[in-house]
């Protein structure tokens, strides 16, 4: 019913069966909608948080989408700055996971302000002193750079393409996309940094605390250090489910390699570069203020943040995962491949988890305890709603967007003979037509 | 020319608590609350949700009977001045909308202009900042005690101690209306001040050497206005926050809870 729309030389499941998948996805993007109108309307009253939990699950969900979305980033950086031109192939999908990661942060944002309709604040009475403020700044002109970098996908629909003035801009843009890539490359360091900054910079809370570099706490640094390094992951993580679930490769193993291989050799010098910090937090910046290392870390009635969260972040995964992606055997042993993906993934969700409430989950004063959290319904209905609005725009994206550039040509299609040839042409045709279009931005 | 005419001179508004001497009878907090208007809920039984700007704390030293020992410790904004005004929550702030006013040291919160991001809750290690989760609703009547000098906040907003500013305002256009161009030590006083029965609570210019509360813990500001008197401290004075809260106590265990030491060290 809709074939006019699917690119060419690709099979797609059938329009009812898209739709009631579609359907099931969206009947949880409607449950996420009406806790969001709750929390709009009625205010942030629907949350568990309180004055000890100014900030609880969305901060940790807005940091984490934004270092799982830094493979669009990274791979930009990699496929145009760096010039790793086989990342081709899958820096479509790492756009459009970062699209998705950078929009639902923004929603959350929304979300999470007690007077949403003054969130222009933030940019009208901007205090340069605040970490929160380039973020602000930053991550606003990295989605416009992300909208810039998607855009082009879209334009590359069947239909949209045979409008002339659509199909020339789509091909103007694929020449100049270096220019946002390094753009959006430029904006992320800084944004994801200063996510890091934000807890780095309160030195009234020890747990977050770090020493600085000019303005610059350490936090600041392994926060881009370990976005690029994770990000990528999950961009292969996204691509490895999709592919499961589409039940055909789509992505040639040499590209997810490449990708896997930088991955992981970031993820061993992050980790080197955390082992240092912790080391240096736990020995001289805590002391300082009166704290060692295993007053952060209590399993005791009231907290169950207990050392086992450090070895996990640190060891499990962190170390684990890099262990195996910078070597040949595991990345190319489909199980370690995914073990990898899956741990680095974790864990750099669970370094934002620390950073964010762990921070405040730690008593300062001395007569006060642990803080305890849970959050309520529609804090939980409202994190998921981006997952389901991000499953939702990788299955239209996919079937109608010729996201994964290799797929025609991995998956022939398999039908009469003269069909056959047709197709295997038209296939060829758009190979040849995409390659010819990427050919000025690979020079 | 002004200085000599003594215009314009910096002050460092601050408060000292003498913690032997509070009950913890807890009428710092309603006075604060009435004075301030600040708002409260038919169940106000889970404290972290509570919007009050003075909270007194307990706590005890740990021991059985009959070494037991209770101190009661009331906690307004610190007015934190950090290095060079930038306390934990000013610095933060994204949106400008608290700010330290170098002319009296106070901290102030600007409830038009935040935008509920609650930075500033998260920064500040005192639990001094409370966020307006409910909208504010007044018994039927009460709205008609309102101070009418005091704005009421709105949902979505953090509030905090003002030091009762509106007081120092009013206390100012006293003067200035009778040609002077300084006020009197007791004329700007907190309401928490002026409420505590036991006369736990002073309040006046840490600058000044005739207010009581440089005489009583005799502030060095090369040091970060670290007390010199060996039995005053100030709360969490490790993490350079600088506040301008200080607490007198004649107790060992009570001075040394007000900050975080590792084990074994001194003080």
């Amino acid at each position: 019913m809709d074939s006019a729309l699917i690119p060419k030389g690709v099979k797609r499941c059938p329009l009812p069966q898209f739709g009631a998948a579609l359907m099931i996805v969206s009947a949880v993007l409607l449950w996420g909608v009406f806790a969001m109108l709750l929390v709009w309307f009625k205010g942030l009253n629907q949350t568990n948080m309180n004055n000890a939990y100014g900030f609880a699950l969305w901060i940790w969900a807005d940091l984490g989408v934004i270092a799982l979305g830094g493979g669009a980033f990274f791979t930009g950086f990699l496929k145009y700055i760096v010039g790793k031109d086989e990342l081709k192939n899958i820096i479509n999908f790492a756009v459009l996971i970062g699209f998705i990661c950078y929009s639902s942060a923004l929603l959350i944002l929304a979300i999470d302000i007690g007077q949403p309709l003054r969130g222009w604040f933030i940019f009208w009475h901007a205090n340069v002193h605040s970490m929160l403020t380039e973020v602000a700044f930053c991550l606003s002109c990295y989605f416009g750079v992300l909208c810039i970098e998607y855009l082009p996908l879209v334009l590359e629909n069947r239909q949209i393409d045979k409008v002339p003035f659509f199909h020339n801009l789509s091909h103007n843009m694929h020449e100049v996309m270096a220019v946002f890539a390094a753009t959006g490359a430029f904006l992320s360091f800084f944004h994801q940094g200063s996510l890091g900054g934000v807890a780095g910079v309160m030195f009234g809370r020890p747990f977050g605390f770090r020493e600085h570099i000019l303005i610059w706490p350490y936090s600041f640094f392994l926060f881009t250090w370990s976005a690029a390094a994770c990000g990528p992951c999950f961009t292969i993580f996204a691509t490895k489910l999709t592919e499961k679930i589409a039940g055909k490769k789509l992505v040639k193993d040499n590209v997810i390699e490449l990708l896997a291989k930088i991955s992981g050799w970031m993820l061993f010098t992050y980790i080197i570069a955390k082992i240092i910090d912790t080391i240096y937090w736990a020995n001289v910046t805590a002391p300082a203020m009166g704290f060692t290392l295993m007053d952060f870390y209590i399993s005791s009635p009231g907290s169950f943040y207990g050392i086992w969260i450090l070895i996990l972040e640190v060891g499990v995964c962190g170390l684990v995962p890099a262990l195996i992606l910078i070597t040949d055997k595991g990345r190319k042993t489909p199980a370690l491949l995914w073990t990898a993906i899956i741990l680095a993934s974790i864990g750099v969700l669970l370094n934002r988890w620390v950073m964010v409430l762990q921070v405040l989950a730690v008593p300062v004063l001395t007569f006060e305890t642990w803080n305890m959290y849970f959050p309520s319904w529609q804090e939980i209905a409202t994190t998921i709603l981006p997952i389901a609005y991000g499953i939702i725009l990788v299955m239209i994206s996919y079937r109608y967007m010729p996201i994964f550039p290799q797929e025609a040509e991995l998956n022939p299609i398999e039908e009469p003979e003269t069909a056959v040839t047709q197709d295997t042409e038209a296939g060829e045709e758009a190979k040849q037509a995409q390659e010819a279009e990427l050919a000025p931005a690979k020079g | 020319m002004k200085e000599a005419q003594g215009h314009n001179k910096t002050k460092k508004f601050g408060m000292v608590i003498d913690l032997d001497k509070c009950t913890g009878c807890g009428a710092c907090m309603v006075a604060c609350m009435a004075e301030n208007n600040v708002s409260f809920r038919e169940d106000e039984s889970d404290k972290q949700l509570s919007t009050a700007w003075m909270r007194v704390y307990k706590m005890t030293n740990g021991k059985p009977f009959p070494d037991a020992d209770v101190c009661y410790i009331p906690r307004p904004c610190m007015h934190c001045e950090g290095h060079g005004g930038h306390s934990p929550c000013v610095s933060v702030c994204p949106a400008t909308a608290t700010d330290y006013d170098n002319n009296t040291g106070i901290v102030s919160q600007i409830y038009t202009r935040c935008f509920g991001c609650r930075y500033c809750l998260a920064a500040c290690p005192y639990h001094a900042r409370v966020f307006n989760w409910w909208d504010p609703v007044w018994p039927a009547d009460m709205e008609k005690m309102l101070n009418p000098d005091v704005s009421v906040r709105m949902r979505g907003v953090v509030e905090k101690c003002s030091f009762c500013y509106h007081r120092y305002q009013r206390a100012m256009e006293k003067a200035h209306y009778e040609e002077r161009h300084e006020i009197e030590e007791d004329e700007y006083q907190t309401s928490c001040t002026q409420a505590c029965p036991a006369g736990a609570i002073t309040f006046g210019d840490l600058n000044n050497p005739d207010h009581t509360v440089n005489q009583l813990v005799k502030p060095d500001n090369r040091h970060g206005g670290r007390p010199k008197n060996p039995q005053a401290f100030r709360l969490l004075e490790r993490l350079g926050t600088n506040p301008k809260v200080y607490y007198l106590s004649s107790r060992e265990w009570v001075i040394r809870a007000g900050d975080n030491y590792v084990k074994n060290e001194n003080h």
